[in-house]
């Protein structure tokens, strides 16, 4: 049979990122998935030579716009063991508070993307209806929408008041009122499963062997969540990681949108228990020495290393992005699928371009 | 204080390394380059089982063929190709080779990867 | 009444003026932001205006991030893929100027470098409010653009000789 290549992206209506994938087709099957990237690429690690170590706080934000809270905090978290700054306990909690959030609406923005990809424009439309209040609550309580912007190093710049917790605390009864409505109609839903239930299939080893992480090796049946190395204020807080087994589109999907749920619990826990005090410890000095931290961001485990040399500029600053580590799982998933099925099982991994490639 | 700690490896100790690794279930997390001027590298490999990190040190010279472990670890075979661009690091046995052009638009010998400290790298002049 | 087709697009495009959103190695903050203005809060399509994902469909080009080597020739690409009069709108600080990246060694700078922009809006990330409002002043240009059209072939004109100035600057 002859083969033909079909170029998917950069510009491709599903994405709203440029990912290029060139994949080899016999018929209408793909037999063979090459990623070509570089669209994104900035060159941001190589700013850490040219930034101070507390200015790039703010480039390691613009990593990524969507996760931006939880790229500072795994910063923040290394130069603070290096300098052996102890954070304040409320400031630890405000982090979990501003990175749940986070979590919470990059799920559902995901989710209503993947709606989307199969041409659920009402789903879409529903699910970012809801996002919308978590984004209101980002302005009101940080004043930006996307980036937030609090974490600095030793602590946190904004403090939440008790009126902000009991504005945030009914906004999230608020919505998980209307995510159980949504989760039903998208989790039953005949054409929901129809195009995700055995489409994509990542086998409980395939995902450990290539290094999976995040909802797609939850979603294989690993009950791996970085959040349980109970960094900041989660070694106070019940969680347990949620686990679907079925390595389906289907069950990466509902790891997702379980999250969220989950994601509205942790901060009604934080804000329960969050312990008055300071903001932010007082920094002196430059660190020194080595260091790798992983935090857990909302398409999975994110990797620091970071390397100081005593000097006011980090020598180097590496970072492994989930998708980084998706996208070798993503090229073992989509031969044998059908071309209609890569928008649907690409979106999946959850795939974020300027995490990657940064 | 942190308490990193690597294993100091040898460049022959990677590939043997990395498979005692895999049969033992551990997952490669990634691999990080580092430049540390006058010529030197390190390559660190970093794995991790059940939230467990463990991680190996290779140091070299530049120039010097680093055996590839993308076919024990086809996760590898992102972050190999990003240190061939970067660092201008070389592979030997790579499963997917993009030539140095998997992030850069002009391929350029190794002298000139944005990352090498002795690096002669300029911004390319902007052509429309 | 003649029924007059020209007249008949010229007021479709302002009325209706359909979107080709890009992202030009942004952090997706701006992406996120362009989306959510189709959402039912913000609900752009109340005036019109849609998000297409064919490049000869659209009349406005909104281009988040900095330009890179890479992309720069997809971007010149979808510019010169769409039909005249068109706006362009950079996203963004990094749009603008390349932002907190503008040194960064794969950075070119802001779009302006490789293609013509009329309206920049500037934020990191700019609010859904800032986006609309950027489509509403390129609709201006836009009209502008049309009511020039008369005079054969000034459409094209005016856009090569903004594309040499751009060029050369």
């Amino acid at each position: 049979m002859t083969r033909s290549i079909i170029p998917f992206g950069p510009q491709h209506p599903v994405l709203p990122e440029p990912l290029h994938l060139k994949l080899a087709l016999e018929d209408e099957t793909v037999v063979e998935a090459v990623p070509a990237l570089g669209y994104v690429h900035r060159g941001l690690e190589g700013l850490a030579t040219r930034r101070d170590y507390s200015q790039m706080v703010y480039v390691v934000e613009r990593v990524c716009g969507i996760c931006s809270c939880i790229h500072a905090m795994c910063y923040c978290n290394c130069i603070e063991k290096l300098m052996s700054i102890e954070v304040p306990r409320r400031a630890q909690f405000l982090r979990v508070i501003w990175s749940e959030l986070h979590r919470a609406h990059s799920h559902l923005l995901w989710l209503g993307l993947f709606a989307d990809s199969f041409g659920f424009e009402s789903l879409f439309m529903a699910l970012w209806r809801v996002r919308e209040r978590v984004m209101d609550i980002n302005e009101a309580t940080a004043g930006n929408r996307v980036i937030v912007s609090t974490n600095i190093i030793g602590g946190v710049r904004r403090d939440l008041s008790r009126e902000q917790m009991n504005s945030i605390l009914k906004d999230i009864a608020i919505m998980e009122k209307e995510l159980k409505n949504l989760y039903d109609t998208m989790m039953n839903d005949y054409s929901v499963k129809k195009r995700t239930v055995g489409k994509g299939v990542l086998s409980k080893e395939q995902a450990h062997a290539l290094g999976a992480a995040g909802p797609t090796l939850r979603g294989s049946g690993w009950a791996q969540d970085a959040r349980q190395l109970a960094y900041e204020a989660f070694d106070e807080l019940n969680f347990a990681p949620v686990v679907e087994t079925d390595g389906d589109c289907y069950s990466r999907t509902k790891v997702r949108f379980r999250e969220v749920f989950q994601s509205f619990d942790l901060v009604r826990q934080a804000i329960g228990k969050i312990p008055e005090g300071e903001l932010a410890a007082k920094v002196k000095g430059n660190p020194e020495g080595e260091i790798t931290f992983r935090v857990e961001q909302p398409r999975g485990e994110l990797f620091y290393y970071v390397r100081c040399d005593g000097s006011n500029f980090p020598e180097r600053v590496r970072i492994r992005t989930p998708t980084f580590a998706n996208i070798p799982p993503l090229l073992a998933i989509l031969p044998g699928a059908q071309l209609a099925d890569v928008p649907v099982i690409t979106l999946t991994i959850d795939p974020c371009i300027s995490c990657t490639e940064r | 204080m942190s308490n990193f700690e690597a294993t100091s490896i040898s460049l022959d100790e990677i590939r043997s390394t990395a498979r005692e690794m895999y049969d033992g279930g551990w997952r490669l997390v990634t691999q990080t380059a580092v430049d540390r001027g006058d010529k030197r590298f390190e390559l660190l490999y970093h794995y991790d089982k059940d939230l467990v990190e463990k991680h190996f040190r290779v140091s070299f010279t530049q120039g010097t063929i680093v055996p590839s472990i993308s076919d024990i670890y086809f996760a590898a075979l992102l972050v190999e190709n990003e240190n061939r661009d970067l660092f201008g690091l070389e592979y030997d046995g790579l499963v997917l080779d993009f030539n140095r052009s998997f992030y850069l638009e002009e391929a350029g010998d190794p002298m000139t990867a944005p990352f090498c400290k002795i690096s002669t790298f300029t911004k390319p002049k902007v052509e429309v | 009444m003649k029924f007059d087709l020209k007249k008949w697009i010229r007021t479709g495009s302002l009325k209706s003026p359909w979107v080709l959103h890009f992202d030009c190695g942004s952090c997706n903050g701006c992406d996120i932001e362009t989306l959510a203005c189709l959402t039912p809060v913000h609900d752009v399509e109340r005036f019109g205006i849609i998000n297409v994902g064919n490049p000869k469909h659209a009349d406005v080009l909104l281009v988040s991030g900095t330009v890179n080597h890479r992309n720069k020739v997809v971007l010149k690409n979808l510019y010169d893929q769409m039909a005249h009069p068109k706006a362009v709108i950079a996203l963004g600080a990094c749009g603008l100027n390349g932002g907190i990246f503008h040194d960064a060694y794969n950075v070119v700078g802001g779009v302006d470098k490789v293609i013509p922009v009329d309206v920049y809006v500037p934020g990191c990330p700019p609010k859904p409010e800032a986006i609309i409002d950027a489509v509403v002043v390129a609709l201006g240009k836009l009209k502008g653009m049309l009511e020039n059209e008369d005079a054969p072939g000034a459409g094209e004109k005016q856009a090569d000789a903004e594309r040499d100035k751009a060029a050369n600057a």
